[in-house]
Order: structure tokens, then sequence, then C-alpha cells
């Protein structure tokens, strides 16, 4: 196959519009006589809702309905939750609260008027006449007797309980010559996509079609899921996710706010949208993390681990949304890291508290895994009072051992832990980095190195380990012009496979990538899919493409020797062409197009056509596939193929991040002065998107290490609860990120693809505490907490003014 | 956004601005730039009835010299102040606040009297017109009066401004001599406001400060004049001890604010740091 764009920095053929405000999100898309939803949500994080007064706010002129948990209840079905887990407490989760509220947020009554000023004006009318009950808020606190209970029925605030992992974790840790123990937590974040949620929904009743443009990562599935929640057949439900101005998992879920506008179309025979604000979104969309875990590490006087525990009470919010339970589970699997550690036990206890559900943020439950053991490494490390470098090397499996067996159960596809360390160290030039902080810390200056190497799990994933497929779809088509249209199930919306994707095709069948059309997030138009998240979309979706194509070709092939007469000459496929290798074949009777051929866009860099031998194009292939005039006998006219790639194994990247920082020692803020980061994801395909997609997890890393954290207060009011409050990272906090990469492809998908979305959330957070803690180390800091705020660096060092100074 | 109703006007000149002020009373809102208004009419923290806009008036959005006093328009935006001439000659402290202030957007469109009469307790201009020693002067029902920087602020979200007033211009006496001016600010990691906001207006004579004017925004409910540190500086050399010992005075007989970013205790530090390095880097530029 050619190599015109894979590899290749191709600009994507999505910005145009993005940049240009062309693109089309729910909000964009307007529909004659469109009612608009309110919602009025609890203003308690727990309390009995004794009566709920919605006369006034029917009375608002220009309001047509407004509805309470005791209209809507009966008729549409729990929010759904995929999570299935021994012995789990699954609460049931209605889309308006009828009896109690849960947390602040929590939607209460729906307003639907002809336009969204007269439904808030309405909402602001709703009487509720609350009974204030006690809160249960922190996820260790929860779990003790005398703590207020959630769910009445459970009797507990513990959902579930549950341990994994292998090996004899106490002989383990007996074994080793000191054990470690730390605190950990992975604080609370909100994922804050910069296209907050929105629904708009329409329906026919004549036709009794259902139509929904909903901001989500799953169209699919949450088509299936919200048709259950309704009762309405799945074959006349339409949903689009249209653009989607990102997700980082929070559009991984399916919502109460979407069935309820579903049933509300239906209801009034009229189109509704509802357009979430940044206040709902920051109450109301799943948070992420949220672990408090204490850890165990023992390891023997060389360095090497012998085992690692680790107990966590995992904060799960006080409902389930579609995964919120299973998150702390991919904490378990993780917890190996790139190491070789013979027993690794793990010990969730998933707690309800009165607060937003938690679930998939970027990274979901790999970055707490990644933070732990990275942390747990330094911890041995500076315990050891070696570089925490050389600890990493000690415990690294060399490549010659993959696939490589986890204490937790995974096998790790391929790797080579050194070679991106190796290329990290260089990079930053890691050595004389040590001796200028030596140096800097002799006059006083706190500088701080931080060294993470870390371990993924993407390519999300054999079915067997997901909860509703963990497949992908594609369908590639060659239209009668020859122009190509590929149809995914992954459903991007931001990564860029619409440029990647083009890109595969556009080498596969040898077209301008301009002729290649990627089409994805219609249910009606596209084959049932699965969605992007967990780093997927390439390695899973993408290999769909590539098995999709490599199927097309066949029969293409197939086409082109009845074309070309070529009998028992073999016909080969290079360039976009099809030849003849044996020329003794009568002239082919090639068939004249009656349509333009494909549009060449100025530039295309096709080769010559062969001076001498017989050739057709895909053009002419496809358009003798449309025309049926002249097919080999038996076959089925049209020219397009679908495969559904089921992947055998997840993938499993790696890589390096080096962070350093300087701190100012009077005011404690937290200054970098490089970053350097080598991941490898496998083969790439675009390294600019690579890139982006480094760079935006690293910034996202970087907001949890230093500055986003979801508060409530001790009565469960969030207190974060806007952007003036809840601190995302701002181009001026960002360092120069100096980005490289080594490749080693996995044996998963034929491509060697393995994903690297989340990449940058997980291997960065840790690179950047482990720089500050570094920093400090001459003060005695072995660890901190995140984020970690100038004020706590500040207290530490006023506690030291006679240390190292 | 999705406020509650309410009627909009454009005001032609002051007079109507005024007139319409008086007609509405209570009702109305003076609409400036909006940067502070519509954020919290879209959380109906606010719900005017009537908006007035004076951001169009011609006659309140001017930069100019006269006199030996520095004029500048209630209407003045934000972007306008960063990038004049004039400014940037004779007064650079002006235009350097301006660019600590919000981003791109909020500058083109807010104005420095919408922030003065806002007075929220982190925003920029207060600091520098109390380190300038700058006169509010304001139109009401009742003709004008002028109002000292230090009078201005009375307390959080809250001025002497009163009902039927309207801010229609900010003045002050032009900078002379040997002038040193800096502001340095901590931003907010989320709002970009200040947790402290210092700036620094002196006058140097022979390696000693002839006079000074600190002001200081982001510590406490209101911004503040740190007379503490002025009359430390006062008469004084401008070396380096002079400079903290100055400092240490920075929030002196005020009550630091605390949020989810800082306490208290951790602003009145940064204020004393900071206020030092703006001290220091006004001694340095004064040349
Ligand atoms: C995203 C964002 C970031 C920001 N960052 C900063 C920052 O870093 N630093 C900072 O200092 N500010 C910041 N601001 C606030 C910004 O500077 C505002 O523009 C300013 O505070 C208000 O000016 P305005 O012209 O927009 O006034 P408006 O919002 O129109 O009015 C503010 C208030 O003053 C009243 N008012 C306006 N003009 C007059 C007048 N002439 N006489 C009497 N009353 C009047 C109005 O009725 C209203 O109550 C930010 C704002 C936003 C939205």
């Amino acid at each position: 196959m050619a190599e015109n764009y894979v590899g290749k920095r191709v600009k994507r053929t999505e910005d145009p519009r993005l940049i240009q405000g062309l693109a089309h999100y729910v909000d964009d898309i307007k529909l004659p006589d469109t009612l608009h939803a309110v919602f009025l949500r609890s203003i308690y994080a727990h309390a009995r809702i004794k009566s709920v007064d919605t006369s006034a706010a029917a009375k608002v002129p220009g309001v047509v309905a407004v509805y309470t948990g005791k209209d809507v209840s009966a008729k549409i079905g729990p929010v759904p939750c995929a999570g299935a887990l021994p012995d789990l407490k699954t609460p049931d989760h209605r889309v308006l609260a009828t009896n109690k509220v849960y947390f602040v947020g929590h939607p209460i009554a729906v307003v639907v008027a002809e336009n969204r000023y007269a439904a808030k004006d309405a909402a602001d009318l709703i009487q509720v006449d609350y009974e204030e009950l006690p809160v249960a808020l922190d996820e260790e606190k929860a779990t003790q007797p005398g703590s207020p209970v959630i769910h009445e029925q459970f009797g507990t605030n513990v959902a579930y309980k549950l341990t994994a992992g292998e090996g004899d974790i106490e002989a383990a840790l007996k074994s080793a010559d000191k054990v470690i123990k730390q605190r950990i937590l992975n604080q609370r974040l909100a994922p804050i996509a910069m296209e907050p949620r929105g629904v708009l929904v329409r329906y026919y009743p004549g036709e009794q079609e259902l139509t929904m443009w909903t901001s989500t990562q799953i169209p699919h599935l949450a088509r299936t899921q919200i048709a259950l929640m309704l009762g309405f057949p799945e074959n006349k439900f339409r949903l689009i996710a249209p653009e989607v101005g990102g997700g980082f998992g929070s559009k991984l879920n399916v919502y109460a706010e979407e069935a309820l506008l579903g049933w509300i179309a239906m209801q009034l025979n009229r189109p509704v949208k509802w357009i979430e604000s940044r206040r709902e979104n920051i109450q109301a969309t799943i948070h992420g993390r949220g672990q408090t875990g204490y850890l165990e590490i023992g390891y023997k006087k060389d360095g090497t681990i012998t085992g690692l525990r680790y107990n966590v009470f995992a904060d799960l919010g006080s409902y389930f949304q579609l995964l919120t339970p299973a998150i702390p589970t991919l904490t378990g699997l993780m917890l190996s890291g790139c190491y070789k550690i013979p027993a690794i036990q793990i010990n969730v206890t998933g707690v309800f508290t009165n607060k937003m559900a938690t679930d998939a943020y970027r990274g979901a439950g790999r970055p707490e895994a990644t933070y732990v053991v990275e942390r747990a490494l330094d911890l041995v490390a500076a315990d050891m009072g070696k570089d925490p470098v050389e600890v990493r090397r000690k415990n690294f499996p060399a490549p010659s051992e993959f696939p490589f067996k986890t204490a937790t159960g995974l096998f790790y596809d391929s790797g080579n832990y050194e070679g991106a360390l190796k290329k990290a160290l260089d990079i930053s030039g890691y050595h004389k980095l040590r001796d200028e902080q030596a140096k800097a810390r002799k006059e006083g200056r706190l500088i701080g190195i931080g060294v993470s190497t870390y371990v993924e799990i993407c390519a999300l994933g054999p079915s067997q380990a997901m909860p509703a497929g963990g497949w992908e779809s594609a369908t590639v088509r060659i239209e009668p012009t020859g122009k190509v249209t590929v149809l995914t199930g992954a459903s991007p919306h931001g990564q860029g496979q619409e440029t990647s994707f083009a890109q595969l095709a556009a080498d596969q069948l040898g077209v301008h990538i301009n002729d290649v059309t990627v089409i994805h997030g219609d249910t009606s138009i596209v084959q049932y899919g699965i969605g992007t998240f967990g780093s997927r979309a390439t390695a899973v979706g993408g290999t769909a493409v590539w098995y999709a194509i490599e199927k097309l070709k066949e029969k293409a092939n197939k086409i082109a020797h009845h074309l070309l007469e070529a009998g028992e000459g073999k016909v080969t496929f290079k360039d976009g062409k099809f030849s003849v290798e044996a020329p003794k074949v009568k002239a082919a009777s090639v068939p004249e197009p009656v349509l333009p051929a494909a549009g060449m866009a100025p530039g295309a860099s096709l080769p010559d056509p062969e001076p001498h031998g017989k050739h057709v194009s895909l053009q002419d292939v496809a358009l003798a596939a449309h025309l049926a005039k002249s097919l080999p006998q038996d076959m089925e006219p049209g020219l397009s193929a679908t495969y559904f790639f089921e992947p055998k194994n997840f993938t499993f990247p790696f890589g390096t991040h080096i962070a350093v920082v300087e701190i100012d020692r009077e005011t404690g803020e937290i200054h970098f002065q490089r970053y350097v980061a080598v991941d490898d994801c496998g083969k790439v395909i675009n390294p600019m998107l690579v890139d982006g997609q480094v760079q935006g997890g690293i910034v996202q890393a970087l907001g949890q290490a230093l500055f986003e954290e979801v508060v409530y207060d001790d009565q469960g009011q969030l207190v974060s609860g806007t952007l003036m409050d809840y601190a995302v990272p701002r181009a001026s906090n960002i360092p120069w990120m100096e980005l490289d990469r080594t490749e080693t492809p996995t044996d998963v998908n034929p491509m060697g693809v393995k994903g690297v979305g989340e990449a940058g959330t997980i291997g960065a957070t840790p690179a950047i505490v482990a720089a500050v803690v570094d920093a400090l180390s001459p003060l005695g800091v072995r660890h901190l907490d995140m984020p970690i705020k100038p004020e706590t660096v500040w207290r530490i060092i006023g506690k030291n003014k006679t240390g190292a100074a | 956004m999705i406020p509650t109703q309410f009627e909009y006007v454009a005001a032609k000149s002051l007079d109507e601005a005024l007139s319409l002020l008086g007609k509405h009373k209570d009702d109305a809102k003076l609409l400036a730039g909006g940067h502070s208004l519509i954020p919290a009419m879209k959380l109906r923290l606010a719900q005017p009835q009537v908006l007035i806009d004076i951001s169009r008036i011609k006659d309140l959005s001017y930069i100019r010299e006269e006199k030996g006093q520095v004029r500048i328009g209630s209407m003045t935006t934000h972007y306008q102040i960063e990038s004049s001439d004039l400014l940037r000659r004779i007064c650079p402290l002006l235009p350097e606040t301006a660019t600590h202030l919000g981003d791109v957007q909020v500058r083109n469109k807010g104005t420095i009297g919408g922030s003065l009469a806002h007075s929220d307790p982190a925003a920029d201009w207060p600091a520098a017109v109390l380190a300038l020693d700058a006169e509010i002067v304001v139109a009401g029902p009742k003709g004008e009066r002028a109002i000292k920087a230090d009078k201005f602020f009375v307390d959080l979200l809250t001025t002497a401004l009163e009902q039927g007033e309207i801010l229609r211009e900010v003045r002050f006496n032009t900078p002379q001599g040997t002038v040193g001016q800096s502001y340095v600010k901590v931003r907010h990691p989320a709002s970009g406001f200040a947790v402290v906001g210092v700036a620094v207006n002196l006058s140097v004579n022979g390696g000693k400060c002839q006079s000074a004017g600190v002001g200081i925004t982001g510590v406490a409910p209101k911004a503040y004049r740190a007379s503490g540190v002025e009359k430390a500086l006062q008469g004084n050399a401008l070396d380096a001890k002079t400079l903290s010992v100055a400092a240490a005075h920075a929030s002196d007989g005020v009550d630091a604010n605390t949020d989810l970013f800082a306490s208290g205790e951790y602003r009145r530090h940064l204020a004393e740091v900071y206020t030092r390095r703006a001290l220091g880097t006004a001694v340095s530029r004064a040349k």
C-alpha cells in the first residue's frame, strides 16, 4: 500500500468548518415550532420532597407543560447502568426525583415553553417544599456506622465491595525488606467539555418516527438504551450525534434529560430542545476520579518490588450513570503499571455520597492507577535514596518478555519501556538536569524533576471484557462516480478521525484524500457501532475500516479481472489501478464511463498511468459495479463492504513523561521549566493528531495535578460550581511541551495502532506531582495531595524556614 | 444567557441617560461594556427591568491631557487604554494594568467606568486609580461632583455613587518628574481576577522617594490605598531594605478575603511579596 497520507501530518479536514463557526452542534440545529425545556434542580444535597407546586409556573404565558417526577416516573424506565458487579446495590434512578433528592442539581421538574425565557421564568416559580436531611459526603466517613444513609432500602452507603488481583499479597509484603504505606487521593474532577450537553427531539406521529440530536459519544448505544427507557421501537428511532464539542467521557453516557425530552416530544407532538447551562454542566454532568485509597508497597533492598496492595474507597455519588461502579475496577486492572509486580491486590469499596455520580473521565480509572503506582515507585526511590529512574528500570519487563502477564490478570501486548524512557532521558538531558538541580539546591533554589513511566490500557476492547460489545464497525462504499464513502460506527467528537480514516482509506484505495468522506454519528445512516471512548476509535474503529476496505478490494479485484478479461492472468492493485500482470490477453473492453470520473483535486499526486500493459482504475470498476452490465457471473452489483472488527485483546500504549519545575520560595508558586513526553502508541497514522491528543491530555493532567477540584462544602453545596471557581488550566499555565515518540506496533490489529486519546492524562499527572515533590524533597517532603496549590507549598516552606535555605 | 425580561434603551447623551435614570430609578441599571452586569443577569443575580445603555455616548469615551491633568471618559474601553500612545508615554501604569485585565474580548468591551462603578473586590482598575490618587467625576441630577478614589470605594461592590448618578470621568494629575510605575498581579487560576494586584506610582528625586501611591486589590472586600507602605517610602532612599520594610505594611488593618484558592493569611503574605516586587519594578523603571 502506498503511504501517501498515512504517517503524514495531514491537516484536519474538520477544522475549516470548526474554526469558521460553520459546524452544527445541537444548538445550531433549528426546527420550526420548537419548544424549549428548562429544568428545576435541587438546591439541597439530601432532602425529602414534601410537595412540588407547579401551579404558578403553569400560568406563565408561553408555558406549554410542566412535568414532575410524579408525572413521568412510571412512564419512563430507569436511567441505565451497564456496570455489572457481583452483589451490586443499584438504586432505582428515575429521570426526575419524586420523593427524595440526592444531590445539588438533581432534577425535580421540567418546564416546557415556547422559548427558554418563559421556561426559565416559570421554573423560578415552582415551589418545592423540602425537608432537609443530613448528608453523607466523604467516601470514607459514609461507610462508617452512624453516617446518614442515602438509600434507606440498602441500609448502608456501601454499593459494593470487590477484591481483585493475583499472587499471595500477604506473603509478598512479608517477604519484602520494607513496606511503605501512603494515603493517596484522586480528587473529584469535572470534565468540562467546551460544549455542554444538549438535546433536540422531533416526533412525527404519522410516521411514528422519533429523531433525537444529542451531544453524545455513543449514538448507537444511547439509542438502544433510550429506546428501552421509552419503550419505543429502536428501528423507528433515529439518534444523531451532530458536531460534538468534546466529551472526555462525560458524554459516554445516557442521561435522564435525553430520555425525558424524547418522552415530552411524543406527548406534545412538537420538537423540544434543551441546552445545558455551564452551571448545570458542573452540577449534573458526570464527574470523574474521586478516590481515597491506602497504598502498601513492599520492596527488596535492591529495589525489586515484591507486592502492592491498594485499599480504595471510590466516591460513586448518589446514583449510577452508565459506568459508575465499573470505573474503579479499571483502576484495579492497571495497578501493575509498567512493572513486574508478582503480587497485587485491590480492595475497592464503592460508596454512595450526596453528590453527582462519578463515571468515565478521560483515562477513566487508569489515571488513578497510574498515579498510585508511580507515586509508589517514587516513594520507594526516595526511601532508598535512589534515583527514581533506577528503581523503575529495575522493575521493567524486558521487550522479550511480551506478551507480559500482570498480577492483575492482563496480557500486555507489546512494549519497550526502556526505549521510551531512554529517549525521554536523552531529550531532557536528564543527567545534566540532575547536576543543575544539585547546583541550584546549593543556592537555595527549589527545582524539581518528576519522571513518570506509564502504561495504559486502550482499544477497549474485546467484547468479553465490555458491558455492551467491544467491537467496532465500518462500511466502505465506492460510489458510481468513484468517490469513497466511509461509514464508521465510532463516533469521533474532536479527535480527528474524519481525517485519519480518510488518510487510511485514501492510501489503501490509491485515491486522493479529498475523494474520501467519513460519516459518523447518525444511526439511520451508519450501521450499528459502539462509539468513541477508551482510546478505541482508531485501534478498533480504524481497523474495521481497514478490513472493510480489504474486503471491498477483493470484490473490486474480481470485477477488474472480469473487465480486463484477464483469464489466467493475475490482477494486482496499485495506486488506484488494477492491472494484469500477464500481458497476453486480448484487449480489454472497458466500458466508457458515462458519469464523470472522480474529480481529482488540484495537486493530486497520483503517478502517471502505466505506459504499457492493461489496467482499469478503481473508478472504472466502481462504475461497472453500479451499471452492472458486465459483471462476473453471480456477482452482486454495487461496490461496498461492511466489517465488524472484534479485537482479540486490548492494546497497551506506554511512555515516559518528565516535568521540571521551579518553585518560588517566597510564594510557593510553581513554574514549569521543561516538559518532555515520549509516548508510544504503536503505529502513527497522523503525527499531528497524536501530538494534539497528547497535548490536550497533558493539559488536563496538569489541571488535576495543580488546579482542579470539585468541592462540596459540609452541607453538600457545590462551591466550585462555576468557571469562576473551578480552575481549568489556561494557555498561560501550560508549559512548552517537547513531544516525541517511539513506535512499538501491536499485533492486536493489522495496522499496529494502539490508541492515544488518554495517554496524556494518564502519564502526566504523576510526573507533575513528582516534580513538585522532588523540588520540596530537601525539606523532607515525600508526597503531596492534588491539586497542589501554591498556598500548600508556601506553608511547607514556611514550616521549614530553618531547613535547606 | 436567560435573564429575566428587560427593556433596553440606548441613551444618546449623558443628559438623556440621567433623565432616564431619574425616571426609572431602582428599576434601571446602566449598561456599559456589560462584562460584569450581563454575567450577573445571566445568573439572575441582577434582574433590572430597564437597561440604559451608555456605552454608545461618544462624549464619554476619550483619553486626553489638559492643563496638567489626564482625563479619561468613563466609557473608554480597557483596550483603548491599553493601546493609548499618550498614556504609554505619560502614565504607563494604566496600559500595563489593562494588559492584565481579562482577555481580549473583555478588554474590547469592558470600560474603566463600568469597572470602577461595579467595584469588584478583585478588579484591576481600582488599584491603579488609587495609586494615581485619581478623582472620580460623577454627574447627577444636581450637577457634578468629584470624589477622591480612596473615598469612592466604600465596601464590597459598593461605591460612593448615589442613586441617579453616573460616573463620567476619571482624572488625575499628570505624573511629573522622574516617575516609576508598575502593576503586578497574581491571577486567580479560575476567574483570572486578582488574588492580589498591586499598582505603584512613585516619583523619585535624587534616589529618594518624593511621593508614593500604592493601590492594592484582591486582598480585601474593596481595593485600598496602602498608606502604611506609602508612608514608609516617603522621603526615603529607595533601596532594597526600604522596599521590604515598606512592603511589610501592605495589608495593615485590612480584613483579608478567603476563597478556595487562597486563605486570608496567604493573601496577606502575597500582598507583601508582590508589593515589594511591584515597588522594585517601579524603582527600576524610574529613570
Ligand atoms: C471573562 C471575564 C474576565 C474578566 N476579567 C477581569 C479581570 O481580570 N480584571 C478585572 O478588573 N475585570 C475583569 N472582568 C470584568 C470586566 O473588566 C468588566 O468589564 C468590568 O468589571 C465592568 O465594566 P463594564 O463596562 O463591562 O460594565 P458593566 O458590566 O456594563 O456594568 C457594571 C456595573 O456598573 C454600573 N455602571 C456601568 N457604568 C456606569 C457608570 N458610568 N456610572 C455608574 N454606574 C455604571 C452598571 O450599572 C453595572 O452595575 C472580567 C469580565 C469577564 C466577563
